[in-house]
């Protein structure tokens, strides 16, 4: 028998809090929604989403295991931790490994002060790094005519990727290898300016968290990033359809 | 339609006995790599030369099992007990044929009436090394693709499921999930367009049962998978196999070809409306494709990165629609289980684990081979009298299972009886059916870090735990295997381990701490023993960050 | 959008394209026979370099830097020539423990290359695998697609050289 409602309404908590939930909602959706924060880092609104920086993961009762509050759909009569004690050991340690595998040195960043990765740091208390520092060595690429990349302050969380594939389209970018020794490349893994799909768009360098994706001409205190774009591209676009 | 099947069995019936003699040779990838091959081809010239071709047959099978004394041969001459014999060579070939009517070579016969044939029973075995796997007359003659036949035609889709049920049968990939329980999942999922993935993508490092199965018995896992479609209203199947297994491969295609040749599979499979295909989809290696979900992606021709689950398989699987993967040995139990009923197989096995499991013997055991036993079988057996104990002088120090998702279990602990969850309490799990013997020259820190080596490069880089967090787990144990292991150091392993275990994406990740914590667990002493003499410190690197507040 | 129906003209006119274009073509062009595609154009041309991603990527319709993180996220596929022989070492577990980083070092340091190398002058690959399922005959190496199973280093390393000195007689 079909169901005689498209949308099924759910109520839940989240830290104590009753929330009313459409079944599509996120978590994070909802924990957003109700001012409850989650650190986030792959998270992009306006792209899907990955569930790879595992800084979102949640305490679900009457499951043992964590899971990634972007992709974890409402339902009924949930009870959800976004803050334990073990949540913000993890999150912290999910930080420290990001900060020691590959060159995070904020003093010398042209992200410094407008980075997501150090802003997170802070907020979630960490002063110092738990793991030894990996140092890869990778060069900057700065073929392109408008910005740098550079391999050395990236975190991998693919939101490059994303919007350059599902918002502009052009899907310049991708990853390669696999491990720890994936890396962000452009087309053939060629230097990006001589890329022959990007299309200087620059949505790339304004979604990147840190300073890995940058305007050649901007200075530190410049470096801004500007995202409301993304959502809103999205709406106009599924509105055409 | 069965009318022909039995038709096609009885001839092969009298064609077989048309012989005195059949000389079988292995032809499994084992036996092969020993050139039996080029034995198979000189038994061949001997018979034409002796002029004994209307008495002799020669015959490629699968795989026998023993592989350690490979290649083997056995003689079949309509008596009771065939004659086994080891370590052929080329040259032995003429002193076997001119024994055809005598007494059997004593210098290359090995008993069959050891523990290592009589000790086992054969499920998914059973047709591995009696059958050749190139002809799909030999796969019928041996009740084959009745039970498909059977089950389109006198029962219903949820019948057979209620059959998988009963069995009890549970994944043999490692997880141990019910499999009636998937198929049921898998069959109320909407969707008009459904798909069987068999997961052939066999990676544990020192595991063989699936290829061996692949490549011994490969219509037994056409006929599960077609069986497995009629249940769940799929009509188009996969087989995921490594890159690595070209043999496997090429009897999967001719076994295919056959298949569609004798309308077992492709449109109106046995005259009904029932409809399956099946093709070969290659995997390129890479580890982690055994995942289900990355599994998906690679067939959808992508990199092999896993998703997070829910939105599970059965529900969201292939190109979208509701997939049921299940792995070789699993679909390899489907066939006897509908002939024979899912209650004849719950017999065997204990209280929560039923059936049979193929193991594969390797390492430091004398007979390294593969063997099917009933679960519950314990590990003493399995090494002592099954497998010949230990090869080498010394004893048994430590069993690994379940490969680099696994743990190492200590010589204590053989008294174990096998199975999903007795494994599981040790620290270990039943994992895919690899079982390596460790005698008392491995280093149980070596090993550790051999597996975290490979959970590193085979970390597929999604998510920051299983990515950065193996890579800094390898260090510390390469660290320890240089005896330069630090108190702080042990600490920091034992933290990454929690953290990687709870936060990782995938399978791969939430495991690879495991061959660490069972190390940790029943030898930290070898650990211990890996440390600098007087530890300087904590030698941590602080690299300062500028916090903005 | 809708797949490609007709065929692009390859980099050359190598006969081999022919293979890699019917494999293509039973996939209907579509995204999905990207892996198949890759798996005949290393099995046609032992490898895979800038060119033949090119036209697999525009034959079927899919992003250059896609195709490229494909090609580089599993190791069968290589974007080098292999040497003029190969020797494949196993480090699955049976292996390891039976003392195959024991070979490994000793070609390692006989021929200077590492594991995934060539020599330079072309004449030798030495690769890994992860497994190759042969366990029981541990531990097992793969000499120009020969598997030899309880190799010993002193065996191991004379067949190399007498693959080397084949050619130079």
């Amino acid at each position: 028998m079909k169901r005689p409602f498209k949308t099924r309404i759910k109520t839940l908590k989240i830290d104590g809090i009753d929330v009313g939930a459409r079944e599509d909602e996120t978590l994070l959706e909802l924990a957003q929604e109700n001012d409850i924060f989650i650190p986030t880092l792959c998270h992009l609104e306006g792209v899907h989403d990955i569930g790879g920086c595992r800084l979102c993961l949640v305490e679900v009762k009457g499951t043992n295991k964590l899971l990634p509050a972007c992709m974890t759909y409402a339902e009924e009569g949930m009870e959800v931790t976004t803050n334990s004690e073990r949540l913000q050991m993890y999150r912290r340690q999910v930080l420290d490994l990001l900060f020691s595998e590959r060159n995070h040195v904020c003093s010398v960043c042209v992200s410094n002060g407008h980075c997501e990765l150090q802003w997170l740091a802070g907020k979630l208390g960490i002063s110092h790094v738990g793991v030894p520092y990996l140092y890869p060595q990778l060069s900057v690429d700065a073929s392109h005519r408008f910005y740098i990349y550079d391999p050395n302050r990236c975190i991998l969380c693919t939101r490059c990727v994303r919007v350059c594939d599902e918002i502009e389209g052009a899907h310049t970018w991708d990853v390669m290898g696999r491990g720890t020794d994936c890396l962000i490349i452009s087309d053939l893994n060629q230097p990006w300016g001589t890329s022959d799909t990007c299309t200087r768009c620059g949505k790339c360098v304004q979604v990147c968290p840190t300073g890995a994706l940058f305007h050649k001409t901007k200075a530190v205190a410049e470096m801004e990033k500007r995202r409301d774009f993304l959502p809103y591209l999205r709406t106009m676009r599924e509105g055409r359809k | 339609m069965l009318e022909r099947l039995e038709e096609i069995a009885a001839t092969e019936q009298l064609f077989a006995e048309e012989f005195a003699h059949t000389v079988n040779v292995c032809m499994a990838a084992g036996c092969m790599s020993s050139q039996s091959g080029l034995i198979k081809e000189a038994f061949d010239k001997e018979i034409e030369r002796g002029g004994v071709e209307r008495r002799c047959r020669v015959r490629g099978t699968g795989c026998m099992g023993l592989c350690a004394a490979g290649p083997l041969v056995t003689v079949d001459s309509q008596t009771p007990d065939e004659v086994l014999y080891q370590q052929v060579k080329v040259e032995d070939v003429p002193d076997i044929i001119n024994a055809l009517e005598g007494q059997p070579v004593k210098r290359l016969q090995c008993s069959i009436d050891i523990p290592f044939f009589k000790r086992q029973k054969k499920i998914v075995l059973e047709n591995s090394g009696i059958i050749d796997p190139e002809r799909i007359e030999e796969y019928i003659a041996r009740d084959g693709y009745s039970a498909l036949l059977r089950a389109i035609t006198e029962m219903s889709p949820s019948d057979v499921i209620d059959e998988i049920v009963a069995s009890g049968l549970r994944g043999r990939g490692g997880g141990g999930y019910p499999t009636g329980l998937k198929w049921t999942t898998v069959a109320k999922s909407d969707g008009e367009v459904k798909y069987v993935i068999c997961n052939a993508d066999e990676g544990d490092p020192g595991a063989f049962m699936d290829r061996s199965v692949l490549e011994s018995d490969p219509h037994r896992i056409l006929e599960g998978m077609a069986i497995a479609g009629y249940a769940i209203g799929a009509s188009q199947g996969y087989v995921y196999v490594r890159g690595e297994y070209p043999l496997a491969v090429a009897r999967l295609k001719t076994a295919i070809r056959q298949a569609r040749r004798s309308n077992m599979l492709g449109s109106g499979i046995g005259g009904t409306p029932f409809n399956f295909h099946v093709d070969i989809r290659l995997g390129a290696g890479a580890f982690v494709c055994g995942e289900e979900t990355a599994l998906i992606a690679s067939i959808e021709g992508k990199r092999g990165q896993p998703r997070p689950r829910p939105p599970y398989p059965a529900e969201y699987g292939l190109w979208g629609c509701p997939t049921l993967i299940n792995n070789v040995e699993t679909l390899a139990s489907v066939a006897p289980i509908v002939r024979n009923g899912g209650e004849w197989y719950a017999q065997y096995g204990t209280a929560t684990s039923k059936g049979t499991k193929v193991f594969a013997l390797a390492g430091g055991i004398r007979n390294t081979g593969l063997i099917e036993v009933p679960m519950g079988t314990s590990l003493r057996d399995i090494i002592y009298d099954i497998g010949g104990g230990i090869s080498a002088m010394g004893e048994c120090k430590a069993i690994q299972t379940g490969g680099p998702s696994g743990g190492c279990i200590p010589a204590a602990y053989l008294d174990t009886l096998v199975d999903y969850e007795s494994l599981a309490a040790l620290g270990s799990i039943m994992g895919s059916g690899g079982m390596i013997v460790m005698d008392e020259s491995t280093s149980m820190v070596d090993v550790a870090r051999y597996f975290m080596e490979f959970c590193m490069t085979e970390s597929c880089g999604r998510c920051v735990p299983c990515r950065v967090g193996t890579v800094h787990m390898y260090n510390i144990l390469d660290k320890f295997s240089r005896h330069e292991g630090t108190q702080d150091d042990l600490v920091l392993l034992e933290k990454l381990c929690d953290m990687v275990r709870n936060t990782s994406l995938c399978g791969l990740g939430q495991t690879a701490p495991n061959p660490v914590l069972s190390t940790l667990r029943y030898f930290r002493s070898e650990y211990m023993d890996c440390m600098i003499p007087e530890p300087d410190g904590a030698e941590i690197i602080n690299e300062t960050l500028e916090v903005a507040q | 959008m809708t797949p490609r129906t007709e065929k692009l003209e390859p980099p050359s006119d190598d006969k081999r394209w022919r293979i890699v274009q019917a494999t293509m073509q039973r996939n209907g062009f579509e995204r999905d026979g990207l892996i198949e595609t890759l798996h005949t154009v290393q099995e046609s041309f032992g490898f895979l370099d800038d060119d033949s991603l090119r036209y697999v990527a525009a034959s079927l319709n899919a992003p250059l830097s896609q195709v490229y993180g494909v090609s580089t996220f599993y190791h069968l596929f290589s974007l080098k020539p292999a040497g003029k022989h190969t020797c494949v070492v196993c480090l699955g577990t049976a292996c390891y423990i039976k003392g195959i980083p024991l070979l490994l070092k000793e070609i390692e340091n006989e021929f200077g290359i590492k594991a995934g190398q060539t020599t330079p002058d072309g004449q030798l690959s030495l690769m890994t695998a992860r497994c190759l399922g042969s366990c029981g005959l541990a531990p097992v190496a793969v000499f120009d697609g020969q598997i030899d199973g309880k190799v010993n280093v002193h065996e191991a390393m004379a067949r190399l050289k007498a693959l080397q000195e084949g050619d130079n007689a």
